[in-house]
């Protein structure tokens, strides 16, 4: 598969000298479902305003299929975008809004009716053609800004936190369907998503960020159980992360006891942060742990109990389908796999 | 139920201030001064179809020029950062606050023969031209005095549409000038009537822009108007012939505009 676009030392700053995104650097392959994740104000729009074309970088150069494209106007650009609130054309019904981008293109019209159609078939939207966009739904007019973007077989698909506005249920179809339709076109989407339950649905490859900075790149089982520091594992699903120090390799040691891991290659006493999945820790009798702590509360999530447990100098928080009651004494142990160690980030950007 | 009582006071004002006026222009026009029918005003309003015709002409070129001026500042207004834009808006109308017959005063000074203009020229060992008393002083003044009336709805307007409107425009394949006239253009319709309406009704019927600017020979409908009440022409019947005439035309030429208007927003 070859790299559709390329960022390359991507670095964005505003006039008031605020640094957006300092040195990014990616590779997009072809036919990918790749998502930007991060909390807001990581720079995960920023970058894809730079894909689009409506942002300049300051410095470092945008490649699209090997070319610098870095001051190409959007409209020039074979990318097109679904944006956060649809910005859907409100003087134009969902026939001609679909047809939009087909128009200004000066496509005959008998394409523009056969492509038109095609659109409103994939996203469902047969019979609104005449509808006025104001009087749809928020799922209706979302469906209305992808056929839009795709009508014009991009090569890339930028979505910019599409779903945010819809409601939980509607979102998780809409998940599916995205998925499908970009498998079935077998286009390139590139996603952005504050949502990491979204983002490890969908993706093919999922891009942390944080102020930013790229922080990890990976699949989504890699991101999920590999992560590579104290931020993605805090940001991707619940953990545990605690101070420890190595004092050699496979073992580590933190609230005061050593347990067994698998990591090694770390300096002596080296200072690290331990994480651990709430859904790792095994809850055993108090008797036969190393690690104890008390039960300080448990709430019903569904599928599982959370159970905040206090420990030794550490709040644990704990998933299991076994509720134990609030105020015993429990004992905690964990699977040598389970403890993923990972060197401390440098400057602390992140506090756990 | 409740919107009516609350309506009451300006249903009432309407009654008394515009309509009861409305029916007496009415009357006036088709009555002679010794109270009888008669459609006499009416037919001799026909002899002024030349002062019809230039009200019209200058007004349209003053609206017109309004338009040009107006729309791309208004764009910029509308783009520019909040805390930015209400003090534009602010100098905007700070012409506003001065008195009209001030500020067309202030103009009769700077065109006028040996005014400053001229002067300025003349420094140069240009000119003196003729500025003042010309149908094109009469458009200044019109422009001049008016502008705010388009700024102010076109800004309001453009002020709405979302600039990520603007940017799936683009990124559809617009360019800057297909983006104008796909998006922007239809976009602020609205405002372009209502910015029409607010220049050329007043501008087709001033008196003072005319009478000040434009000496004896650009005289509008307004002065004519005025004549027939004020001047030594009285003839009040024949003053609210015109007047009428004059609304028929404004009316036709507004039910026009609004066929260029979206259905939700008709002006009249």
């Amino acid at each position: 598969m070859d790299n559709i676009v390329s960022l390359k030392n991507i670095v964005v700053e505003f006039e008031d000298g605020e640094r957006i995104l300092k040195n990014i650097s990616l590779d997009i392959k072809d036919k990918e479902f790749v998502t930007f994740l991060g909390p807001s104000g990581c720079g995960k729009t920023t970058t894809l305003r730079i894909i689009a074309g409506f942002l300049e970088p300051t410095s470092g150069d945008v490649l699209f299929e090997g070319k610098r494209i870095n001051s190409l106007p959007p409209h020039k650009r074979n990318v097109n975008t679904v944006f956060q609130r649809y910005a859907l054309f409100p003087h134009l019904n969902v026939y001609e809004n679909i047809a939009f981008g087909l128009r200004v293109k000066k496509v005959p019209e008998k394409e523009i009716v056969k492509r038109v159609g095609e659109m409103l078939e994939l996203v469902n939207l047969m019979g609104f053609e005449k509808r006025s966009v104001n009087r749809l739904s928020g799922g209706q007019q979302q469906r209305v800004a992808i056929a839009r973007a795709l009508v014009n077989h991009p090569k890339v698909l930028l979505l910019d936190e599409p779903l945010g506005a819809l409601d939980l249920k509607l979102r998780k179809e809409m998940q599916t369907e995205l998925r499908k339709i970009q498998q079935a076109l077998e286009l390139t989407f590139v996603y952005v998503t504050h949502d990491q339950e979204e983002a490890l649905t969908m993706s093919d490859t999922i891009v942390v960020m944080n102020e930013g900075i790229i922080q990890q790149v990976g699949s989504p089982t890699d991101i999920y159980n590999e992560p590579e520091n104290a931020f993605v594992a805090d940001f991707i699903g619940e953990s545990n992360i605690i101070n420890g120090c190595m004092p050699e390799d496979c073992i580590v040691e933190f609230t005061g006891r050593r347990f067994a891991c698998v990591d090694k290659g770390f300096a002596p006493n080296e200072m690290v942060d331990v994480v651990i999945r709430p859904e790792d820790v095994q809850v055993i009798p108090a008797d036969k742990a190393k690690l104890t702590g008390i039960v300080e509360s448990v709430v019903f999530k569904g599928v599982h109990y959370e159970m905040v447990v206090d420990g030794v100098d550490h709040e644990w928080i704990i998933h299991s389908t076994k509720a134990e009651p609030v105020g015993s004494m429990i004992g905690m142990a964990f699977d040598p796999f389970d403890i993923h160690i990972m060197k401390k980030s440098e400057g602390d950007a992140y506090e756990a | 139920m409740k919107l009516k009582v609350l309506s009451a006071p300006y249903l009432v004002w309407m009654v008394i201030f515009i309509v009861v006026p409305l029916l007496m222009v009415a009357y006036f026009a088709f009555t002679n001064e010794s109270g009888g029918f008669t459609m006499e005003n009416i037919s001799n309003v026909g002899q002024y179809a030349n002062i019809f015709v230039r009200s019209i002409w200058l007004s349209v070129i003053a609206t017109l020029i309004c338009l040009l001026i107006a729309y791309p500042v208004a764009f910029t207004l509308s783009r520019m950062e909040k805390h930015k834009q209400g003090t534009m808006m602010m100098l905007v109308m700070l012409p506003m606050w001065m008195n009209f017959l001030l500020r067309t005063y202030a103009w009769m000074t700077l065109l006028g023969n040996n005014g400053i203009i001229n002067n300025i020229l003349g420094f140069f060992g240009l000119g003196p031209f003729k500025l003042i008393n010309t149908s094109g002083a009469v458009v200044l003044g019109m422009v001049y005095n008016y502008l705010p009336f388009m700024i102010l709805p076109l800004y309001s307007v453009m002020e709405k549409i979302d600039k990520s409107v603007l940017e799936a425009a683009q990124d559809l394949g617009c360019s800057s000038r297909s983006t104008l006239f796909r998006v922007i253009i239809p976009l602020s319709l609205p405002g372009i009537t209502s910015g029409i309406t607010m220049v050329f009704v007043p501008a087709i019927s001033t008196f003072i822009i005319s009478r000040m600017l434009g000496g004896g020979s650009n005289l509008l409908i307004g002065d004519l108007i005025e004549m027939q009440f004020l001047g030594n022409s009285y003839n009040p019947n024949l003053g609210a012939a015109i007047s009428l005439v004059l609304m028929v035309i404004i009316l036709v030429i507004m039910t026009i505009m609004n066929q260029f208007s979206p259905d939700d927003q008709v002006l009249i």
